[in-house]
């Protein structure tokens, strides 16, 4: 039997390998070569119309920009209060959707449909609720007597404000992973544990987290890309201000795109695409090898 | 097989044919297309210079077509520009923005077209790059400063000011009658330039190289006192307390609906916004003024004004010939005549023979006095420099929102600038 994997791996594909030519040139052309291009063009001053050579140089200035290590910064924060917010959240909702409550269906489909819904759609309904003084949240604040913050034009708040809003629309999908990875755990160990005498806070701390744990490793790594990368509910919602209090990197490379500085965008887009990487290859790495020592 | 494969190709050169055949049919009413922004005050008078110029012939067929203004505006002209795609005609900013689209590579010059005697000087300036004209003006020239309430000035017994101190001592007692003095409305993050891009006139009368010196990359904002000033007047009216309590969500519109009721004595902006009013607060026309933004001293009073759009050739155009017949129509007199039946006018006009209507609104009759003899005027810096930094807007609302200060303000956008100069390949920096 030991040989059998290595046989397995010599023998000649069952398919040709002109039959992969189709996708490796669909995927070379639309996915490979602008990638490649993308960094040529990230050494160079580019307008669009012509570009020069210029070395590092846009990386050296990308990493001068005053406003890029709060943006850093503040793509960290939103990613790990985005994602952290959605774990906690997400298990709590699917502990409560999976138990026996009365509209279960009804109740989990709402929690869900937020992530149906548009995001810049969301993004603006959301920047009408929150406007300091005639925005639904301030005005419900007024009245019990509490006089409600700029959700959105307060520099200290905003970040946080659009971390809120980007839980309560991603919560659903987290909740939905959740529910899945618990409707899989075998009941014979809660059995086993009832009959052991544990309490439901035992049950859930040494039965369901640990169990869980797969689905969690995929919450954590698709929130967190998703945190890193966000632009779309930033850009509907303060467009990275006020000043550049909420800049995340892509909010930045977006407004040197929109300036017409291509080069330079085109280097932040190499930089987020390495951080990415430094952050999320060990992540995965991390989360799957403690799964595969269950 | 092969027979088949035969039939099917010449029933396809058939249809090629009958195609080939419609399309000259077709080629004798020629077919324009016109890219322009969609403000307020663009579409409906393109869609009147478009009617009146198809009465007029008959042969030309004209498509509109729309996009969003600001920098997401730029990026559709530059990449449709770039790609070769752009529309026949296009509108685009003039000044530093045009000199940005590479004018001399993309564009058709229009320099010894017969209607470019009519034009001012002040605006072919504008429009040219390396010697040649590229635009002819479709608006009127604006100027920078502030809209105010006339009613309330009249309530409290005020006058327009000369002087910034005169200009702040307004502001205090509106304040203390319980009125918002000063307007911002930072949603809209490029309202909140005005304070330090109309301040311009009074950087020119302290500093008058301060343009040339600029560009060569010798004079920075943060180390010239009268440019600094413009920051540190935005600074001013925020920390003195005079600005609207929503003036980081309010938006351009809330703006003028405030200045036109007088929910706010003092709105910084151009005068371009006087044709918004009717539509977004109507019936308030007529109680909209407007002054030059004050300097030091009264006697060195004047306004700083911004020169119109225009409408540009790509090297791109279908018909050159059509094409050409369009533009000469927007730069006529005519079409200013269409221009004021459709909407309010907003300044004077670039082009010889063309005439305001009688009756003008009070803040476009206030300008006037600017550009009468005897009164001063000079334009803006992004016409007489092709930098203008980009993130001007993020780093003005900071400083007006008492976020960062105005000497870090002004050192920032230095930096920014700086930025631009590179992208543009300006020598000297």
């Amino acid at each position: 039997m030991a040989s059998a994997p290595t046989t397995a791996r010599s023998r000649p594909s069952t398919y040709p390998v002109w039959f992969f030519l189709p996708a490796a040139i669909i995927y070379s052309a639309l996915f490979l070569a602008p990638t490649f291009a993308s960094l040529y063009f990230s050494l160079t001053r580019w307008t669009l119309f012509n570009s020069v050579f210029i070395g590092f140089e846009n990386f050296a200035q990308f990493f001068r920009e005053p406003f890029l290590i709060q943006g850093l910064m503040n793509t960290v924060m939103y990613a790990v209060v985005t994602s952290s917010l959605k774990v906690v959240l997400g298990m709590g909702l699917a502990l409560l959707l999976t138990s026996n409550i009365i509209a279960r269906g009804y109740l989990r489909s709402v929690v869900f449909f937020p992530v149906l819904v548009s995001t810049v759609g969301v993004g603006i309904t959301f920047t009408v609720l929150m406007h300091p003084t005639q925005g639904m949240i301030n005005q419900g604040l007024a009245l019990i007597g509490i006089k409600g913050p700029g959700w959105l034009t307060d520099p200290r708040l905003a970040l946080y404000s659009v971390a809120l809003v980007d839980v309560w629309k991603g919560v659903g999908l987290a909740t939905v992973i959740y529910i899945a990875g618990l409707v899989a755990i075998p009941r014979d160990y809660y059995e086993a544990a009832r009959i052991d005498g544990a309490t439901a806070w035992q049950n859930f701390w040494h039965v369901t987290l640990p169990l869980s744990r797969p689905a969690t490793a995929t919450v954590i790594t698709l929130s967190f890309i998703g945190g890193l990368r966000t632009f779309d509910l930033i850009w509907a919602m303060t467009k990275g201000g006020p000043g550049f209090a909420s800049d995340t990197v892509a909010s930045v490379i977006y407004k040197q795109y929109q300036a017409g500085f291509y080069g330079l965008s085109t280097a932040g887009n190499v930089v987020l695409f390495v951080l990415i990487g430094i952050i999320v290859v060990p992540l995965t790495m991390f989360l799957n090898r403690k799964q595969g020592h269950e | 097989m092969t027979l088949n494969l035969k039939s099917m190709a010449l029933a396809g050169v058939g249809a090629l044919a009958v195609l080939l055949a419609s399309g000259a049919a077709q080629a004798q009413s020629t077919t324009l297309t016109l890219l322009i922004d969609n403000g307020p005050q663009t579409v409906p008078v393109f869609e009147a210079y478009v009617a009146a110029f198809e009465a007029a012939n008959p042969d030309i067929n004209i498509e509109i077509e729309t996009r969003p203004g600001g920098g997401e505006g730029d990026n559709i002209v530059k990449t449709r520009l770039a790609t070769g795609a752009m529309a026949d005609i296009f509108t685009y900013n003039s000044g530093s923005l045009f000199q940005a689209i590479n004018p001399q590579q993309n564009l058709l010059p229009l320099t010894n077209e017969a209607w470019q005697a009519n034009v001012q000087d002040s605006f072919k300036s504008v429009v040219t790059s390396a010697g040649d004209v590229y635009g002819a003006p479709y608006a009127s020239a604006m100027g920078g400063g502030i809209l105010y309430n006339i009613p309330l000035y009249k309530e409290l017994g005020l006058t327009p000011p000369k002087t910034w101190d005169e200009f702040m001592a307004n502001n205090e007692k509106i304040k203390a009658a319980g009125k918002v003095a000063v307007i911002q409305t930072y949603a809209d993050t490029w309202t909140s330039q005005l304070f330090v891009l109309a301040d311009f006139y009074n950087v020119m009368a302290a500093v008058p190289d301060f343009a040339e010196k600029y560009t060569a990359g010798e004079a920075k904002y943060a180390s010239t006192p009268a440019a600094l000033q413009g920051f540190e007047r935005l600074q001013q009216v925020h920390d003195a307390g005079y600005l609207n309590e929503d003036f980081g969500a309010a938006n351009y519109n809330d703006g003028i609906r405030m200045v036109a009721t007088g929910e706010g004595a003092h709105y910084p902006m151009l005068t371009f916004a006087v044709g918004a009013i009717e539509e977004i607060s109507p019936g308030n026309t007529a109680n909209v003024g407007f002054f030059a933004q004050p300097g030091n001293s009264a006697d060195a009073n004047g306004l700083t004004t911004w020169m119109p759009d225009a409408v540009y050739i790509p090297k791109t155009v279908s018909n050159e010939e059509a094409a050409k017949k369009f533009v000469a129509f927007v730069a006529s007199p005519e079409a200013c005549e269409v221009r004021n039946a459709t909407v309010n006018p907003t300044g004077p006009y670039l082009v010889k023979g063309c005439e305001l209507p009688a009756e003008v609104p009070p803040a476009v009759s206030d300008m006037l006095p600017y550009f009468a003899d005897g009164g001063n005027n000079g334009p803006a810096l992004e016409f007489l420099s092709p930098i203008k930094g980009p993130a001007l807007e993020q780093i003005t609302v900071e400083v007006g929102s008492g976020i960062r200060s105005a000497a870090d303000g002004a050192a920032l956008y230095d930096e920014d600038v700086r930025k631009q100069a590179q992208q543009l390949g300006l020598a000297g920096w």
